[in-house]
């Protein structure tokens, strides 16, 4: 009884749900924007990591192996904190999807270059020899055909960013981390922490299954 | 005097330290049916790739198509649209049906809209005798169906020249034949072509000239009969006795 109020105290969580809901809200958000930033600028890194001046590939690389590096929290309180004293000052908001979909990219873009390796030489050479321009040989080959392997990493990755936007909550925004440790403080009680966990069990759960589901499928189709 | 068709000079290749090609001079005229062979290594594949820019040939080296250049830069794509590839391992793009394989360069390359291009496709699979196979997927084809495909697509985008890499190499036994008749097909209805084979049968009815490489020359040329019954240099009868008689 004692741990059943302490805990899972009904009338707390009825209180503090709309607070909850709130955060879940904002976690979406920063998550969303995140991961189709971090997807876009991945591919492009992916693609100056195989194919750009070597140059390019060299910064290319040094960006993705420093980004893989970094804590994100760190991350997230230089842009934050330090930034300011360049005279870039970015919105709570800004500062979480930055160093979220930064490091995220990073990630991804290993992700891409992966796939694409992946896919036969002969492939390529097919392409180029019918005359495909480098743009519709991965537009029209190479991609589609590397989209189902990176799908399952891709989306681990994207469960990965859902989680890393409770660090958001370190620079003030009101994501359902914060909402929920506000709404502690406010009842005096830690439910509504309890049932911030269990929100974000609910939400990637499904996501869980599905990387899972599509590593068997995808096994399978390998055959 | 004009560059003959396919012009070809003093033609080098050479991986690191490794020299491929040593200087290969060959005249292809149009229409002109070239069967390549010799022993592995001797540089028919480097040869033929070098055609289309596959692999990058020496400073120094001319391949020039039909008065083009053959070189990098802008007009690489061009050239490589005006020059068919038949692969040995097919090379079909699995996550499109066999009609979207055949239709894709002509749209993307020539411009073509989809009703043209899907009309030249289907033309094309009859010929090759596969329209019965042209919303399947590559995957469910025989290798013989599928090399037949892939000689549709090439054929497409209505090349100057086909180069063949050992188009029957991969293939079960019972399937040569059924692609050796498209080549014949081809060669007989005046498509320049260009074949590096081990089916010296077809090389012996089919080409007007037999080419016979080793170590990255061309050692000795010549119509079949003068290369396979009256061979001068004796690299060539050794290895032609090798392969005729396993
Ligand atoms: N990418 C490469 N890197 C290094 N060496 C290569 C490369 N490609 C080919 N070679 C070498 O160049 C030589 C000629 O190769 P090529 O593939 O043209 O021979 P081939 O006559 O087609 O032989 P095969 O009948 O086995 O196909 C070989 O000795 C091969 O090892
Ligand atoms: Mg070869």
């Amino acid at each position: 009884m004692d741990i059943l109020d302490t805990f899972f105290n009904v009338p707390v969580l009825i209180r503090t749900y709309p607070l909850l809901l709130w955060g879940l809200w904002v976690t979406i958000q920063i998550g969303v924007v995140s991961i189709v930033a971090g997807l876009v600028l991945g591919l492009f890194l992916a693609l100056a990591r195989l194919y750009a001046h070597p140059f390019v590939r060299g910064m290319a690389r040094v960006y993705i192996d420093v980004l893989r590096s970094i804590p994100i929290l760190v991350l997230l309180i230089v842009i934050y904190y330090a930034l300011p004293f360049l005279g870039l000052r970015l919105s709570p908001f800004m500062s979480a999807v930055a160093a979220l979909s930064l490091v995220s990219a990073a990630y991804t873009a290993e992700i891409f270059r992966a796939g694409i390796e992946a896919i036969p030489l002969g492939q390529f050479e097919a392409s180029r020899a019918l005359g495909l321009s480098p743009r519709h040989l991965m537009v029209d080959v190479v991609l589609p055909q590397a989209i189902r392997i990176v799908i399952p990493p891709l989306t681990n990755n994207c469960i990965n960013v859902m989680k890393d936007t409770a660090l958001a909550s370190v620079v003030a925004m009101p994501d359902l981390l914060k909402q929920a440790t506000q709404a502690q403080a406010l009842t005096a009680n830690p439910s509504p922490l309890i049932g911030a966990a269990l929100i974000y069990i609910a939400l990637l759960w499904p996501l869980v299954g599905m990387v899972s589901r599509l590593e068997r499928r995808f096994a399978q189709a390998d055959r | 005097m004009a560059p003959s068709f396919i012009h070809i000079r003093d033609l080098r290749k050479r991986y690191g330290s490794y020299t491929a090609l040593h200087g290969i001079d060959l005249d292809i005229a149009e229409g002109e049916v070239v069967c390549v062979i010799g022993p592995s290594g001797s540089g028919k594949s480097t040869l033929i790739r070098c055609i289309n820019l596959l692999e990058e040939f020496e400073p120094g080296s001319t391949v020039i198509l039909d008065g083009t250049p053959v070189k990098r830069g802008r007009a690489l794509e061009k050239v490589r649209a005006e020059v068919g590839m038949v692969f040995q391992s097919f090379n079909l793009f699995p996550h499109l049906t066999v009609l979207r394989n055949v239709m894709l360069a002509p749209m993307r390359v020539r411009g073509l809209d989809a009703r043209q291009a899907e009309g030249r496709a289907r033309e094309l699979l009859a010929r090759v005798g596969i329209e019965g196979q042209a919303d399947k997927y590559p995957g469910k084809l025989s290798g013989g169906q599928q090399q037949r495909v892939a000689i549709a697509r090439a054929l497409a985008m209505e090349p100057k020249v086909m180069l063949f890499d050992e188009p029957t190499s991969a293939l079960d036994p019972e399937m040569v034949g059924e692609v050796l008749d498209v080549m014949r097909l081809l060669a007989r209805s005046g498509v320049t072509m260009v074949v590096v084979t081990h089916e010296m049968g077809f090389a012996r009815q089919v080409a007007d000239r037999v080419i016979f490489m080793d170590g990255g020359r061309v050692v000795e040329e010549g119509t079949p009969s003068q290369i396979f019954d009256a061979a001068r240099e004796e690299r060539t009868r050794n290895f032609l006795g090798a392969v005729l008689n396993h």
